[in-house]
């Protein structure tokens, strides 16, 4: 019995435990994350660490459309995982990956999202070492959702932490913002419309490893990923009871993200992110590790957005382009177009 | 982007700034209401209010639809959203806006409702013609902005022959809400409500022309400047009404003068007058009955009303005694006024009229200018 990879969908059998699913997994999820550790085919990883501190992670992952500019559910579910283990300062060593089908899923698109995880894997110099596959019957789930739990090792003396912003501190951001939830909104069915950009999801790891090897004082590092830049920052300022102040002209949106934006009645500070990270750090050493991440491809477009201040409310405040100032708040509730 | 960012030039702003101030009388009140929450929503996302001295002073009016509808309606919304076989299309800042029994069109949704939202009618429209099983209701609200492409779609499914699209009419009209503001009985007798201009919703304007607001410039002897919605806009609106105050003139004049004519656009006029007809009364939340302020569906086109199609109970529901929203859409009081504001009413908690939609005077000043109440 040979997988139909071509016209091939989903069944029940390949979550039965039999022969059936023994094919899918070893066609489809050994050959693509092909590693010794999960080359042993046992039902857990084993491996030995060397001492030190460990941050260890877990993301699920549910995005319609499950292929949108840029990547799809399975980049996505690497690139979101390994960065929430870089925002540790962390090097990512391991992934698992478990699996929810539903059935009728067509095994060419399932074959298309693992190949892009093993291909986003590789990229970020992490092993997928265990994993799992379930099946659920058509109607009970979205074609496909994917958890991914990682572990990675922290560097010492490197300890960012979103309580450590201290006023007057720096606030940086490594590029454009906005990018990821543009380029999917632009294919939700009841949304579609044309916008020439690409999802930013991508591994931060290699970006974050030269940052705390120049920097290792960091204060914070984290991802602006769903809520956007304003939901982060507010977090952030609630963690470490400090203010923030931004300067809206320093704040880098890409045209076709500020069109969209404006065309949709949303503001890209709200517009969520999977490849760029903001960085808190003290005031003297923000120029250093600006020029840092600027000599990195990941981080080519990053600069100084702001500064941490003394607040007992903890606002985000900004002093907007046009020369007044504004509070950046918390998204209320989904993110809703505007009538008018 | 082109033709945006010219309009929020922030050198542009500092001279148009420095005139206001140069200009701005002392000892002269000049407090002018913003009809339209899209203007409030362009004062605090820019913080306008900064550039301004201190006698000028903003406030923000009634015009944000979604604000102002009734909760009854909402109510009614959700009842038609639970009925069986409908689908029950919505622009999106109506979905959370809760009805009486704090429910929302998003809530019915999660409880299996099948809620659409759409970015206009037209995608109602073709909702139906893909359901042909299924009765497709557009919740339609808006100003005069949006009651063309209403029109316009309960003709296009006429045309296609589509037995399962109807409208529920929520359609509100401008003049007649300005008109109750000036006539309420705080304004017009004691003064307490100092409305020294007015800026008109440009593209309210579009359709209907600058000419409605004749009567008011006349009847009630305040200026009107209708402008555009991008921050240089409304700063430069701001200066033209300051110069019809210093000069002790009250007339319409027009900032946006790159869209709007004094007559509007005939053919949708013509579109909107055959189609709708003026309800005798229709209750705006925080302002209460106001007469001939809403239009229904003609009963030639009675077959696309859905509040003909189906049955629908009346809903009347009360707001929050405590809560000011009729005082703050009148001027009376600011948002930071009321005892509500931020505590049991937020974006998330939405009590009053102002709060449930960005682009109300409640929800813009809690959204972007909270920092304001500490200076």
């Amino acid at each position: 019995m040979k997988l139909d990879l071509e016209n091939g969908v989903v069944e029940m059998a390949h979550g039965g435990g039999g022969r059936a699913m023994a094919k899918l997994v070893e066609d489809i999820f050994v050959r693509s994350f092909d590693n010794p550790l999960l080359n042993q085919r046992n039902d857990q990883a084993c491996f030995d660490m060397s001492a030190g501190r460990l941050a260890m992670t877990t993301d699920s992952y549910v995005i319609q459309p499950l292929f949108f500019p840029g990547g799809n559910i399975g980049s996505l579910a690497v690139h979101g995982t390994v960065n929430d283990l870089a925002m540790a300062g962390a090097a990512p060593l391991y992934l698992s990956a478990g699996f929810i089908l539903e059935e009728g899923l067509p095994l060419s698109d399932l074959q298309k999202i693992v190949r892009s995880m093993a291909l986003a894997a590789q990229e970020a110099g992490v092993q997928i070492v265990t994993g799992d596959t379930k099946v659920v019957e058509k109607g009970k789930g979205d074609g496909v959702f994917i958890n991914t739990a990682g572990i990675g090792r922290i560097p010492d003396g490197v300890a960012p932490s979103g309580d450590r912003a201290r006023p007057g501190d720096a606030v940086l951001i490594s590029g454009s913002l906005g990018d990821h939830g543009v380029a999917v909104m632009s294919r939700r069915e009841n949304l579609a419309f044309e916008v020439d950009i690409l999802s930013d999801s991508q591994a931060l790891n290699g970006l974050v490893a030269q940052m705390v090897a120049a920097v290792p004082g960091i204060h914070v590092l984290r991802d602006p990923t769903r809520g956007g830049l304003a939901a982060t920052l507010n977090e952030i300022a609630l963690q470490s009871c400090v203010g923030m102040e931004l300067d809206e002209r320093a704040i880098p949106v890409k045209g076709p993200v500020r069109a969209a934006c404006e065309f949709l009645g949303l503001d890209p500070l709200n517009v969520a992110n999977e490849g760029k990270l903001i960085a808190i750090c003290a005031d003297e050493e923000a120029e250093r590790l600006l020029a840092i991440m600027r000599a990195h491809p990941k981080g080519s477009d990053a600069a100084i957005i702001g500064r941490v201040t003394e607040d007992a409310d903890r606002f985000v405040t900004l002093k907007t382009a046009f020369g007044g100032t504004r509070m950046v708040d918390w998204l209320a509730g989904e993110q809703l177009p505007r009538i008018c | 982007m082109k033709y945006i960012d010219e309009f929020r030039d922030g050198d542009v702003a500092k001279g148009l700034a420095s005139a206001i101030a140069h200009e701005a009388r002392p000892g002269t009140r000049y407090h002018f209401m913003e009809f339209c929450g899209g203007h409030t929503h362009a004062i605090f996302r820019y913080g306008i209010q900064d550039l301004l001295p201190p006698g000028v002073r903003m406030i923000h009016g009634p015009g944000c639809p979604v604000c102002v509808l009734p909760m009854g309606r909402i109510d009614g919304a959700i009842h038609l959203a639970r009925q069986h076989g409908v689908i029950l299309a919505s622009y999106g800042d109506m979905l959370r806006v809760p009805g009486g029994g704090r429910e929302s069109l998003l809530k019915a949704k999660a409880q299996g409702a099948d809620v659409r939202m759409v970015y206009s009618p037209a995608d109602a429209v073709a909702l139906a013609a893909a359901n042909p099983d299924r009765q497709v209701v557009f919740f339609a609200i808006g100003f005069e902005t949006t009651t063309p492409p209403t029109a316009l779609a309960i003709r296009q499914a006429h045309k296609l022959g589509l037995g399962n699209f109807t409208a529920y009419c929520n359609h509100v009209l401008t003049p007649s809400a300005i008109s109750s503001i000036l006539e309420s009985p705080e304004v017009r007798d004691l003064g307490t409500v100092p409305l020294d201009g007015f800026i008109g919703p440009a593209h309210v304007s579009t359709v209907i022309g600058s000419q409605p607001y004749d009567y008011f410039a006349e009847e009630y002897r305040r200026p009107v400047v209708i402008a555009g919605f991008e921050p240089l806009d409304v700063l430069q609106a701001i200066l033209m009404l300051i110069r019809q105050v210093n000069e002790g003139r009250f007339e319409v004049e027009n900032e946006f003068t790159r869209a709007v004519t004094r007559d509007g656009n005939a053919k949708a006029k013509k579109l909107v007058a055959e189609t709708f007809e003026m309800k005798r009364s229709f209750e705006w939340r925080g302002l209460g009955q106001v007469p001939y302020s809403a239009l229904r569906i003609k009963k030639e086109w009675g077959d696309f009303d859905a509040e003909r199609r189906f049955v629908l109970p009346e809903f009347n529901t009360e707001d929050h005694k405590a809560c000011a929203c009729g005082a703050i859409l009148r001027g009376l009081k600011t948002p930071a006024d009321c005892t509500l504001f931020g505590t049991a009413c937020t974006p998330e908690h939405p009590i009053g009229s102002c709060m449930v939609s960005a682009e109300g005077a409640c929800a813009a000043y809690y959204t972007f200018g909270r920092q304001r109440r500490k200076a």
